[in-house]
């Protein structure tokens, strides 16, 4: 059974409907592409998966979503544990307003990790892992606003590893970022995959062609169309999608 | 010259003006303020008590340097200590919807607007109710009023330019509402906390009206809560009711001491919201 399943899904921003009766299956340790034109609702399916949707004023939901075969929307759902298990890389690097050390802390420390030396070696674990760590190790204890942009978004990639989720969620992640900082995320995301389920928020198809092993395409609300990338790239069956990866349509 | 040139000018000397009458006036309250108290302005002023004469024409305003000190301090401290987790309350992320929020913000905008002796005699029925005298303690729960919806607001407006993003990423990583609060909004927060709270200081050292009933007024420092204290304003305005000109010069000296402890208060706050900026998101 797949980490992440979505049963039905339907999502309203007060009275306007964004997301209609999704349903798919996110397929294990492979990066799942979501791609589709602006406004087709493919950060909100993102947002959905861990409940971040609930801070959106007027966000509505129906549907189930299944996370380890539990629906994340039910009464008894601990968010902070699902969250944990859901990582975010946002569009815009959010480094949090502390060090660059204590950004990649801060998830341990919230769940409970107190020991310095455990955390210096989390934290210099995971820098490693996102590919940071030989840029930054001389002034761990600098303001991560200091960094530069690529830096930022590296940092908050470690910052979401930390937590040791399942899941990757990333809204555009190299939107922000200059080509060979985007190139340096997309290699940690190949790497990264074996270990991870990924979700990559994209409206970039050639990145999608590059990333995705499973891809998602969702045109005004819908899903269009689900499979494995070479599927979806060459042989799509959907006129939509046919249309999609043309360029007729974007 | 086209008339749009002759707007473009027109428009540019008027704010020039502005500016220069914002700057001029503050160098003219300064500068009228020093010239009437120069006089009096010794450094044994500010170092001694009054001594001798019914009308303070001896001695020194320490009593209302110390006073001032003594109700703005504490009362800085309690506004904030009030205030902060008001704001954090306010910050939800369904404030729109929830009228209590609404209520609380709106209350805190008509506080705001409310006068200083409305305080004042407010704190005076309360004290009378009580049983209390005037004295420090009750001054400084006055001077907490008058700056609590001045401090409130500073916060509450920084708080709310914190990016919802921010907030997204530290939710995202499993923190509860608490954790985001206490370790990111706040610390995004911080230069803006600590120039509204040095508002509020500087705010509540200036104000006369509210202690006139509470605070009451004395020539030496308290020793306990429970005695009434001077303070800055108070003194000048006592001195500055006089008729002896030499006390009237020590109003003017007692009101430069007072402009330049709201001085030193803005450019530290200047200095000490820079150096907390390092770590701010932008």
């Amino acid at each position: 059974m797949p980490h992440v399943q979505v049963r039905s899904l339907s999502v309203w921003y007060g009275s306007a409907q964004v997301l209609k009766d999704i349903t798919v299956d996110i397929p294990d340790r492979q990066i799942t592409c979501i791609i589709g034109p602006s406004g087709c609702g493919k950060t909100t399916l993102l947002k959905s998966l861990n409940r971040l949707l609930e801070l959106t004023p007027h966000a509505r939901v129906r549907g189930r979503v299944l996370v380890d075969g539990e629906d994340i929307y039910a009464d008894h759902v601990d968010v902070v544990h699902l969250r944990k298990k859901m990582g975010l890389l946002s569009q815009k690097p959010q480094p949090l307003p502390m060090s660059i050390y204590e950004n990649v802390a801060f998830g341990p420390r919230v769940h409970g990790m107190r020991s310095r030396k455990e955390l210096t070696s989390t934290v210099e674990h995971y820098l490693r892992a996102a590919g940071l760590w030989e840029e930054v190790k001389e002034r761990l204890h600098e303001p991560a606003a200091q960094l530069s942009v690529g830096q930022q978004q590296r940092l908050c990639l470690a910052r979401g590893l930390a937590v040791e989720p399942e899941v990757i969620l990333c809204d555009e992640p190299t939107a922000a970022l200059d080509p060979v900082s985007a190139q340096t995320i997309e290699r940690r995301f190949r790497e990264l995959s074996q270990d991870y389920t990924i979700l990559v928020v994209t409206h970039i198809l050639r990145q999608a062609k590059r990333l995705a092993d499973h891809v998602l395409f969702m045109y005004m609300g819908e899903l269009v169309e689900a499979g494995p990338a070479r599927q979806i790239f060459d042989a799509p069956s959907h006129p939509q999608t046919q249309a999609y990866i043309r360029g007729d349509i974007s | 010259m086209s008339w749009r040139r002759i707007e473009e000018r027109a428009f540019k000397a008027l704010m020039m003006l502005s500016t220069a009458l914002v700057v001029g006036s503050l160098l003219w309250i300064a500068a009228v303020v020093l010239w009437k108290g120069a006089g009096a302005l010794k450094l044994s002023m500010l170092v001694q008590l009054p001594r001798g004469g019914a009308y303070g024409e001896e001695g020194g305003i320490l009593n209302g340097i110390v006073g001032s000190m003594l109700l703005s301090l504490p009362a800085t401290l309690m506004a904030g200590l009030v205030a902060l987790p008001a704001c954090i309350i306010l910050q939800d992320e369904h404030a729109g919807r929830n009228p209590f929020i609404r209520t609380a913000r709106l209350s805190l905008d008509v506080l705001w607007g409310i006068p200083s002796i409305v305080y004042g005699a407010f704190g005076y029925t309360l004290m009378v109710y009580l049983g209390l005298r005037a004295s420090l303690l009750a001054g400084i729960i006055a001077i907490t009023f008058v700056q609590l919806p001045i401090v409130a607001r500073a916060i509450d407006e920084v708080m709310k330019a914190v990016p919802r993003e921010l907030k997204e990423a530290a939710y995202a990583t499993g923190a509860t509402r608490f954790e985001v609060a206490t370790r990111v909004v706040l610390r995004q927060c911080l230069p803006g906390i600590l120039t509204g709270l040095l508002l509020g200081f500087g705010r509540g050292v200036g104000d006369a009206a509210a202690l006139i009933f509470t605070a009451g007024y004395s020539d030496r420092i308290p020793g306990t809560l429970a005695e009434p204290v001077a303070s800055l304003p108070l003194t000048v305005f006592y001195l500055l009711g006089t008729p002896y000109p030499e006390a009237r010069a020590r109003a003017y000296a007692a009101a430069f001491v007072l402009l330049v402890i709201v001085l030193i208060v803005s450019v530290v706050s200047r200095f000490v919201a820079v150096r907390f900026s390092r770590s701010i998101v932008s």
